[in-house]
């Protein structure tokens, strides 16, 4: 670990004034992990906690605002969370521990780091170490034809697979959030499909924040009148472990037909994977196995294997097969 | 239950005893190896290669010895005053025998190169990774695939009969390798040592599975008087193997704190534990078994390969359990050792048996299905009246008796054989079952007991408890022979100024310290009887002491109630002593002409059932039944946590746990509780525990044989056989993975 200045803000200016070439940190469960593995280096840890960002509110148009400063805990457990958005407390409540849901917040969740254990270790991207252009751009990446079991498949590039970690994060894609931030440059706003960048040649640029920006809110919209939601993890163990595939369905039937449904995947995609092929393949359709199964094939049609996660394919199918048929029973 | 039938055994033996040392714990009291600090202390912290094999070109420390509170960097080019323990030529056992920075060579990833020590952890730890090491660096060999460019001798033993031709002529034969992977010893406390010298005189605050091991090991390496070393590890976070010998930390931990005189304090960490301390090796085990129509089996081969590292040579000896297992007259086991670049390999709970019996008995399992016949009723028509390995009789063996209890607790007449054949609640349900067994000994061990004249008992022995309630079973001796109660019973362990004891390891401590412990506490009570007699003002002066006895902590006449009697140590006060002292001694069995004659083993079952949903690829273990003849049960509680524990950790055998080397570095990539799986709370089945109970009165006077290895042996196969009976798939290879279960054809529900 390298030393760090600290300093508390007391308020969202100071916050965005101290924060210089450092970092904010919350419940600093991904961040003080990965400086202490020394991949991350901050000079400057900017204490955001005291910042009152910690409330859930409801909103005038019927959505939900959540500080970025949420606990999962608190989120998973909120009665109108539990109401509307029950995909949303059942993909926090399958992710981690309850020591980490405590501390963990909804604005770090939404920057939370992969697991990939080539990223992970110490001396990636330097000379002698593993390569890992998330790291250092242009060092390559050790993972492609390394120990990949637990890598993406979708979305991934000719420089990086690793896999985003995050549970919330599906389950807000398919509620499609709104991501509140701000910077230097004022507030602004994020569509949640937008927040998070396809590694592509810029694996190190991760999401769409600017320098300087911080998290203040996520915005869940108005609950869609008539839906269920459904969020189901598969795993090898059955408690804290990283999603091998994850799904997150919102749907609504009416007279036996899909007329409403969103569909995001966690475990399989280098992004919280919102599949608008499966959508579109539910859309009118008869709820039932067939078309579930057709919409599970058009999600990972463009999924692309590497030596040791070929699995996950027929994997997320399930998965995602099994949770429409949750969501619309 | 058995009935008992023991004379000797008070209420306590054989009771549910809460572990004495338990409050100690609970409440955070207890002082682990680094919990230990001393004015001056300093902080050490390792360096790792980062390749897997090959040699150090050059090590900067430069920049590291400029930092803030560096106050040494020790490597292969400054190394002095540490040297080897010739394997298999001395009384004492080391896990890695090079001692660390003898030269500038590379073995396995993450062998320390160097090592930083710094007035703070924290300064130590940035010191350390400013520490400039480059490499001439080779391809390190991580195969899995052990029969890889295989070049050395296989090793014969056992051989009784004509397997091959058996073989050739059976009617039924099954021909097939199974694999375990790599598993890392987890134990909660890692590995950890606190050096501090006094002039020539070392005390080692460790974690170790053999304090008095250890000792003498730590003498040689460092050229020091056995006496100038003392040993202590009076509370353990466990072991399961990993610290029985001694690791090079605490070399590294004594050298630095010889070379700056003060305290050093050094911790393995835990992404160290996965290269540095031990593991249980990969292993490779070709099992061929021939077999008439009825079932009975005509021929045993057992074939392995076991991986060991490049220097030293541990094997893990997967057919220990073969020879013995079932009654068949042809039979072979041969060995082969390969060598990795991986650290030492060490005993990890059941060396040897729980690999070894995963292949046998999934074999087994195999065979009953190629037969059409019920997997137990194989099990029972091939039991072994005799140790046919070693031609000997059993000292006691009530193997049957566990499979038809175990057969009867989970119902398995209902067993339907056909794969996918049974439901229950929307799921399919897989039934399975598998034997076990553990080699029984008496071991040496020494212990003093001394009734204290106020009222209390001590009791001291150099062996340790690592958790598993040693501690506690001293006390219930001491309480069972005198009636003094627990909470005024004293147990000192873990202590090389005590009297030697065992390592605490081959599930043999509790058969070793019994007679020890008894023969002390029978010899103070005679001598504090006799003093009785002798000793002018007590009630009982003059009188013989053959018609004296202690019960309730009060010495009374035999033929009179405890309250007629007074309390012992009024006897002590009268006589001015400090204390009746008397020390006992175990026998080891090979030298008991009663004992010598016999195979002495341990025997159990595991029953397990798993539940299997085919729409989402998931398998989940739901009940486990356990029915265990281990000899008589000390303390049913902590006997019962052994075997609960175990089957826990068979769960991640089967299930979980696999340390994966990148095979460019040869690093273990998972080593991280995050990466590497091991069970849950959430995955653990309903468990049930039974001992039989019998007590084999050859090992010691109360019956006992050790517990801690067995309960983890057949864990596995019994696993894997419920597995295939619900999906149809059979897993060779552990552990069981999603990726085989996507295979299965069992699909609709």
């Amino acid at each position: 670990m390298q030393t760090f200045n600290y300093v508390k803000a007391p308020n969202i200016d100071k916050a965005l004034t101290g924060l210089g070439s450092g970092k904010f940190i919350a419940g600093g469960t991904t961040l003080v992990d990965l400086m202490k593995l020394d991949v991350e280096r901050p000079s400057t840890l900017v204490d955001i906690n005291v910042l009152a960002l910690d409330k859930i509110e409801k909103l005038p148009d019927g959505g939900l605002r959540i500080g970025a400063l949420v606990r999962n805990s608190d989120l998973a457990w909120n009665a109108d969370v539990q109401k509307s958005y029950a995909v949303l407390s059942q993909a926090l409540l399958s992710g981690a521990s309850p020591q980490l849901r405590n501390m963990a917040t909804t604005g770090g969740n939404l920057m939370q780091r992969t697991r990939c254990a080539y990223f992970r270790e110490p001396s990636a991207g330097t000379p002698g170490g593993y390569g890992c252009n998330k790291r250092t751009p242009g060092t390559g990446c050790a993972a492609m034809d390394g120990f990949n079991r637990t890598h993406a498949i979708l979305g991934t590039s000719e420089h990086c697979i690793a896999t985003h970690p995050s549970d919330m994060c599906v389950a807000m894609a398919a509620l499609e959030a709104v991501i509140h931030v701000e910077g230097p440059k004022g507030k602004r706003t994020i569509a949640f499909a937008d927040f998070h960048k396809l590694p592509g040649d810029t694996p190190h640029i991760e999401n769409a924040l600017e320098p300087g920006e911080l998290i203040t809110f996520v915005d869940l919209p108005k609950p869609v009148e008539g839906a269920r939601s459904v969020y189901l993890k598969l795993r090898d163990r059955a408690s804290y472990e990283f999603a091998l595939a994850s799904a997150a369905v919102v749907a609504k039937v009416e007279g036996g037909h899909i007329r409403y449904v969103r569909v995001a995947l966690g475990g399989v995609g280098t992004k919280p994977w919102r599949s608008h092929e499966a959508e579109a393949t539910l859309n009118g359709k008869p709820a039932h196995a067939a078309a579930f199964r057709a919409a599970a094939e058009a999600a990972l049609a463009t999924a692309k294997p590497r030596s040791d996660n070929a699995f996950k394919v027929e994997l997320a199918k399930r998965c995602l097969t099994r949770t429409l048929k949750l969501a619309t029973a | 239950m058995a009935m008992d039938t023991l004379p000797h055994a008070a209420g306590i033996i054989g009771a549910v005893v809460p572990r004495i040392d338990g409050p100690l714990k609970t409440t955070g009291t207890a002082r682990y190896a680094v919990d230990h600090n001393f004015p001056g202390l300093v902080h050490a912290v390792a360096v790792q290669s980062t390749v897997g094999s090959g040699s150090i070109r050059t090590l900067d420390t430069a920049a590291a010895e400029k930092m803030p509170g560096v106050l040494l960097v020790l490597h292969h080019g400054n190394m002095k005053g540490a040297y080897r323990l010739f394997p298999h030529q001395d009384d004492a056992t080391i896990s890695e025998a090079r001692p660390p920075f003898e030269d500038e060579k590379i073995y396995y990833w993450g062998q320390f190169v160097a090592l930083v020590v710094a007035e703070t952890l924290e300064q130590a730890g940035a010191a350390a990774s400013a520490v400039r090491v480059e490499y001439d660096a080779q391809a390190p060999d991580v195969r899995t695939d052990l029969s890889a460019g295989f070049t050395g001798t296989r090793q014969s033993s056992w051989k009784r009969g004509d397997p091959d031709q058996a073989l050739t002529t059976a009617p039924v034969v099954v021909d097939e390798t199974y694999a375990t992977p790599v598993e890392t010893h987890n134990p909660m406390e890692m590995h950890g040592t606190v050096a501090v010298w006094e002039g020539d005189h070392l005390t080692l605050y460790e974690s170790s599975q053999g304090v008095v091991n250890h000792r003498i090991v730590m003498a040689e390496v460092l050229g020091v008087p056995r006496e100038n070393v003392r040993v202590i590890s009076r509370f353990i976070g466990s072991g399961f193997g990993g610290k029985l010998f001694p690791w090079p930390q605490s070399t590294l931990a004594a050298v630095a704190a010889r070379n700056l005189n003060r305290p050093v304090k050094l911790s393995v960490d835990r992404r160290m534990m996965f290269s540095n301390v031990g593991h249980r090796p990969h292993t490779q085990q070709r099992i061929r078994l021939g077999a008439a129509p009825d079932g009975k089996l005509t021929a045993i081969r057992h074939d392995f390969f076991t991986e060991t590292s490049m220097l030293d040579d541990f094997v893990e000896h997967c057919g220990e359990q073969t020879p013995f297992l079932y009654s068949c007259p042809n039979l072979e086991v041969t060995t082969g050792m390969v060598r990795r670049n991986v650290g030492a390999p060490a005993p990890m709970r059941g060396p040897g048996a729980v690999p070894g019996l995963f292949a046998l008995e999934s074999a087994m399992d195999e065979l009953a299905i190629k037969l059409k016949m019920d997997p137990l009723e194989l099990r029972l028509k091939n039991d072994a009246e005799r140790d046919e390995g070693t031609n000997r009789p059993f000292s006691s063996r009530h193997l049957k008796e566990c499979y038809l209890t175990g057969a009867e607790k989970i119902g398995w007449k209902q067993r339907t054989p056909e794969p996918g054949s049974m439901r229950r609640d929307g799921k399919y349900i897989g039934w399975g079952l598998a034997g076990a067994s553990w080699a029984a000994a008496r071991i040496p061990c020494t212990a003093t007991v001394e009734l204290c004249p106020n009222g209390r008992i001590c009791v001291r022995c150099a062996t340790q408890d690592i958790g598993t309630g040693t501690y506690t079973i001293f006390a219930q001796v001491m309480q069972a022979k005198t009636g003094v109660p627990l909470d005024r019973i004293d147990v000192f362990l873990g202590d090389t100024s005590l009297p030697d004891g065992p390592t605490s390891g081959g599930s043999m401590v509790t058969s070793a310290v019994l007679p020890a412990a008894t023969s002390a506490a029978n010899e103070a009570v005679t001598r504090l009887l006799n003093i009785a007699t002798l000793t002018a003002g007590s009630p009982f002066a003059g009188a013989k002491a053959d018609t004296l006895t202690v019960s309730h902590a009060r010495i009374h006449a035999k033929d009179q109630p405890a309250s007629s009697g007074i309390a012992f140590e009024e006897v002590i006060r009268m006589a001015n002593l400090s204390g009746i002292t008397a020390a006992g001694k175990t026998i080891p069995s090979w030298e008991d002409p009663k004992a010598r004659d016999f195979s002495m083993h341990s025997f159990g079952a595991h029953f397990a059932e798993v539940e299997w949903e085919p729409e989402i690829a998931r398998i989940r273990v739901s009940r486990i039944f356990s029915i265990f003849d281990c000899g008589r049960i000390i303390n049913k509680g902590a006997g019962a946590n052994q075997i609960l524990g175990a089957a826990v950790m068979g769960v991640g055998m089967a299930l979980f746990e696999d340390t994966v080397h990148d095979p460019r570095t040869g690093q273990p990539i998972n080593g991280s509780f995050a990466d590497y799986l091991v069970t849950t709370c959430a995955d653990l089945p309903a468990l049930d525990v039974t001992f039989l109970d019998y007590p084999d009165l050859l090992v010691n006077e109360y019956g006992a044989r050790g517990i801690g290895e067995i309960g983890m042996a057949g864990v596995a196969p019994a696993i894997t056989s419920a597995v295939y009976h619900a999906t149809g798939i059979r897993v060779r290879e552990l552990p069981i993975r999603i990726e085989d279960l996507l295979q299965s054809k069992i699909l609709e529900v």
